[in-house]
């Protein structure tokens, strides 16, 4: 049937629609500004991360000690292992989209669809190993003891080895019990206890002569400095407030608050766009199956969602190197 | 309307370049996981313009994955001059411009923590 076609004269002329300056279609010219708008708001994340850790250069935690946990390989230490397999991960559906955008090119439908569902496989494994990556941050391994100035000190034995709260803590009889529904008249929330008091743990250093704290501060080596047994006691008796297990927005184990805040919040962000990816993956993948672009005639929005799916793995390429590497 | 832009090269050209731009991408990640896990002395201990040389590798190799994949994944090789420049030129002005202010700004405030006549670690 013949729809109606208002016909302007115009056709093919400048003013007569249908343009394509710079010889891009209107919708992958959009998607290059929202790229591009994109890759500035990451770049102002990345650089904020950069101040804060300029600002604190000398107490920064050393990356390939607070990611160092791969799937059934517990308690061994396996610096950057899983983010460098997650990024292989993510490589490599960025080269299953590609080949997707490269099949669409000649119409064959089919290898789109295949290679469409290999990139959502991708990107859910990726969103999945970042999950995991996160619980490992939040629940953290060795628990640490914060200061008066709101430092992080960490316990270590005679060979520099970290060891975990839960094996020095002396258990103690705690001076306060959480605050649960069943005991109040009315219930407020009380902040949460951590599984050792203050008091179980340094009763626990003190016990032993072979423990020593290991403070945030990096040496001229560039490991974290190691305080002698006279210093790890009077700084433990003095100084410590309180203990800390695993991250949240105000307090982690690892150094200072800053460093838990920009890792949730930079991956976080770069976990949603993958997220965001995948949704528009599938429904990009159900309208391959269904043939809407077959009946187009043009693959060309598989080539824009492939623009957004690499963009989402160039960010990751950055994040990779200034969160782990550098 | 139908775009086959410029994708005129056959296709055995165009998974040919995937897969080597990918096998490109694969080791320069496999080499950064490793120079970060060695961290070698004499790259971390010699120093270029207040930045160790292993971090000038890392940042150096980033931008070259950068490159092959906003220009081989992201087509840019096949857009216009002028589309490519547009991206590219607004992009890397601003984020200079950006990184200058706050490394500046961050380092400045280090310097005040150190040196300042308050004492903020109490």
């Amino acid at each position: 049937m013949e729809a109606t076609v208002v016909r302007t004269g115009t056709e093919g002329k400048t003013w007569g629609g249908g343009n394509e300056p710079l010889g891009a279609s209107y919708g992958k010219m959009m998607m290059w500004f929202f790229i591009l708008s994109d890759a500035l708001t990451f770049s102002g994340f990345l650089a904020a991360y950069g101040f804060s850790r300029f600002k604190f250069a000398d107490i920064w935690p050393i990356a390939d000690e607070v990611f160092n946990h791969f799937p059934f390989l517990h308690g061994v230490d396996a610096p950057m292992y899983y983010v460098a397999l997650m990024t292989f991960i993510l490589i490599f559906s960025s080269v299953t989209m590609v080949l997707a955008v490269d099949a669409g090119h000649h119409m064959k439908k089919g290898k789109v669809t295949f290679y469409m569902l290999l990139t959502i496989l991708g990107g859910l494994i990726f969103v999945g190993s970042q999950a995991w990556e996160w619980s490992n941050f939040i629940s953290g391994e060795y628990g640490a003891v914060t200061t008066t100035g709101g430092n992080i000190l960490q316990i270590v034995d005679g060979d520099g080895e970290r060891v975990a709260l839960e094996e020095i803590a002396i258990d103690r009889a705690s001076a306060r019990i959480e605050h649960n529904e069943n005991e109040g008249v009315w219930f407020e929330e009380g902040p949460g206890l951590p599984t050792y008091s203050l008091e179980e743990v340094q009763a626990g250093f003190m016990a032993n002569d072979n423990l020593l704290i290991r403070t945030g501060n990096i040496g001229e080596d560039g490991e974290k400095i190691i305080l002698s047994r006279e210093e790890s006691l009077e700084k433990m008796a003095t100084e410590a407030i309180g203990v800390v297990e695993g991250a949240n927005l105000s307090h982690n184990e690892y150094g200072p608050p800053l460093f838990a805040d920009f890792f949730f919040f930079i991956t976080g962000f770069h976990g949603f766009h993958v997220f965001s990816g995948v949704v528009i993956n599938i429904i990009i993948f159900f309208n391959v199956v269904l043939g809407t672009y077959e009946r187009r005639g043009t693959y060309e929005m598989v080539e824009k969602v492939g623009l957004y799916w690499h963009f989402v793995d160039l960010v990751w390429v950055f994040v990779f190197t200034f969160f782990y590497l550098v | 309307m139908a775009h086959d832009t410029t994708h005129e090269h056959n296709q055995d050209a165009g998974t040919k370049r995937i897969w080597s731009v990918f096998i490109i991408l694969s080791i320069v990640t496999t080499v950064e996981v490793i120079l970060g896990i060695l961290k070698p002395e004499f790259l971390v201990d010699n120093h270029l313009v207040n930045m160790s040389i292993l971090n000038w590798i890392f940042i150096i190799l980033t931008l070259y994955k950068a490159y092959y994949i906003v220009w081989a994944f992201m087509h840019l090789e096949h857009e216009k001059k002028w589309l490519r420049r547009v991206i590219v030129w607004t992009a890397i002005f601003l984020v200079i411009y950006l990184i200058f202010i706050l490394l500046n700004e961050g380092y400045y405030i280090y310097q005040v923590y150190q040196k300042g006549y308050i004492a903020w670690d109490f």
